[in-house]
């Protein structure tokens, strides 16, 4: 790991009208680190995702990527931050119109250029990477359990061999033990692309086998940040409510206060 | 309290903020045209469903609104011994005005509300955002095709539309009404001009123009899951048709406004 950060966040802000999601977020993802980032339902983890991938337009703070502030970049500057990145959606955001193996090497072939039968290659090669046969190359997303669709996904983002890849809630929505095996190809993956990772999730059993550091988002705000292995003893409230998932706590309390 | 001119107010402003925001798209839409890369296979592809696959409606409409244009004339005519005016307005009707507004209605309500479905669940499912993660701009990939496709083949449908319309009317005056099929054609070529063909293919390239970027436009800036998907594709539809009457009124003043005849 060097000293640069890979992801960086100064005083991030967003609003959306009145209400204001982002209310000054400092991070830093060092190179190859897994970071994690917790938190309950519209606490903006999303809107923090989308704000360093481009989507939205932070109102206040910067952005940096590998040391460059990107927090305004347009157009081709976009486009050359963006070829650093790997996304693997929630839903696994998989197009319906093309099939699997194009799904894959969707970023080879308009990203950057490379010849469908080249990009067909690597694609039926990541799709093994995460399990499925070639065959599955020439079915639709639609004919796809969840749990293939998530490994798809998995596949397009390791696809272009990224620097950073983020990971929106990459569990939501499978049972356990498929949660577990996307997790464990999570893992495996990145440590063969020894990429720095973005995750943000809900599942506390993803969160402690992915994540090398956790962070808690709160009212648009990081209240807690630390290695894994401390989070049991993270003197805060709201993290330990979080953590084991308790309906009391302070997190509760502020429900009741709405 | 409730203030009227306060919430005449609103709307207005929300109006005026609607018309930026979907003139800043038709903006940005047109440099996604002009600058490269441009999706030629995706151009063929949209040309296709929506020329192809609109044909049968547009002939259809065409043949029966000038079948009964043809019949009315006929009708309304005969009070005055004109009824050999039949071919001669069932032409200028048709070419001037029912072929490319009627042509761009039946699109409109195909095509819009396909493409605003279309963009719509690719937004609500995140498959937009994950173009741009693909290092893909949405507005070349998705737009640009659906607004060149409409653009080149409303014109081509109108083409097919107005002739449809003319043989339409042609049935019913020969076969029904008992005119001579050879003045017919005589009267209906003697009374089109040039100005009629051209104005016809203009208004069907603007209509296409406003058909595809109302489908894109609400389909884009789809939210809410199936509701919003919903509420885009009507909204696509109703947009395009007043987008449609109002720039053929735009187009009829400024060709024929100063015309007789």
């Amino acid at each position: 790991m060097t000293d640069t950060p890979m992801i960086k966040l100064e005083g991030v802000h967003k609003s959306f009208g009145s209400k204001q999601v982002l209310k000054g977020i400092d991070l830093s993802v060092a190179k190859g680190e897994s970071m994690v980032i917790i938190g309950g339902s519209g606490t903006g983890k999303s809107v923090m995702l989308k704000c360093i991938l481009g989507l939205l337009t932070p109102d206040k703070g910067k952005i940096f990527v590998d040391g460059e502030d990107v927090t305004h970049h347009k157009g081709r500057a976009r486009k050359d931050v963006m070829s650093k990145f790997g996304m693997l959606f929630q839903g696994a955001a998989l197009f319906d119109s093309l099939p699997v193996w194009e799904n894959v090497a969707f970023g080879l072939i308009q990203g950057k250029g490379m010849k469908k039968t080249d990009a067909r290659e690597i694609a039926t090669e990541k799709l093994r990477r995460v399990g499925l046969s070639p065959d599955v190359g020439q079915l639709s997303p639609a004919e796809l359990s969840g749990g293939m669709q998530k490994r798809v996904g998995l596949a397009r983002a390791i696809a272009s061999e990224p620097e950073v890849i983020f990971f929106d809630e990459p569990t939501t929505g499978l049972d356990p033990i498929m949660a577990d095996v996307i997790n464990d190809l999570i893992v495996e993956c990145v440590k063969d692309l020894g990429a720095t990772t973005l995750s943000i999730t809900h599942d506390m059993a993803s969160a402690r086998k992915i994540a090398d550091r956790i962070a808690m988002l709160y009212h648009g705000q990081i209240i807690w940040e630390g290695a894994r292995t401390d989070i049991d003893s993270s003197g805060s409230d709201h993290v330990d409510q979080f953590i084991h998932g308790r309906a009391q706590g302070p997190i509760e309390m502020e429900i009741l206060k709405l | 309290m409730f203030n009227p001119l306060a919430l005449v107010g609103q709307v207005f402003l929300a109006a005026l903020a609607e018309i930026g925001r979907l003139s800043r798209f038709a903006g940005t839409a047109i440099i996604s045209i002009v600058l490269p890369p441009m999706y030629w296979r995706h151009v063929l592809k949209q040309m296709w469903l929506i020329g192809y696959n609109s044909l049968p409606v547009v002939g259809l409409t065409a043949l029966f609104t000038g079948a009964a244009l043809a019949q009315q004339i006929f009708v309304g005519g005969s009070r005055f011994n004109a009824s050999s005016v039949v071919p001669g307005v069932v032409v200028i009707a048709i070419v001037r005005e029912l072929g490319p507004v009627l042509g761009g209605l039946m699109v409109a309500g195909r095509v819009s509300s396909a493409m605003a479905a279309e963009l719509g669940t690719m937004r609500v499912t995140e498959q937009i955002d994950a173009l741009v993660t693909l290092s893909t701009d949405p507005f070349k990939y998705l737009v640009a095709p659906r607004l060149i496709a409409a653009v080149l083949t409303l014109p081509l449908l109108v083409i097919i539309a107005n002739i449809i319309g003319v043989m339409g009317g042609f049935l019913i005056g020969t076969e029904r009404l008992g005119l001579n099929a050879a003045t017919y054609l005589k009267v209906t070529v003697d009374f089109l001009e040039q100005t009629d063909v051209i104005s016809s293919l203009v208004k069907a390239a603007v209509f296409g123009f406003f058909i595809a970027l109302m489908g894109s436009y609400h389909g884009y800036h789809s939210r809410g899951g199936a509701q919003g998907v919903g509420k885009a594709t009507t909204n696509a539809v109703v947009s395009a048709f007043i987008a449609i009457l109002l720039a053929n009124l735009i187009i009829t003043v400024i060709v024929f406004g100063g015309k007789a005849g």
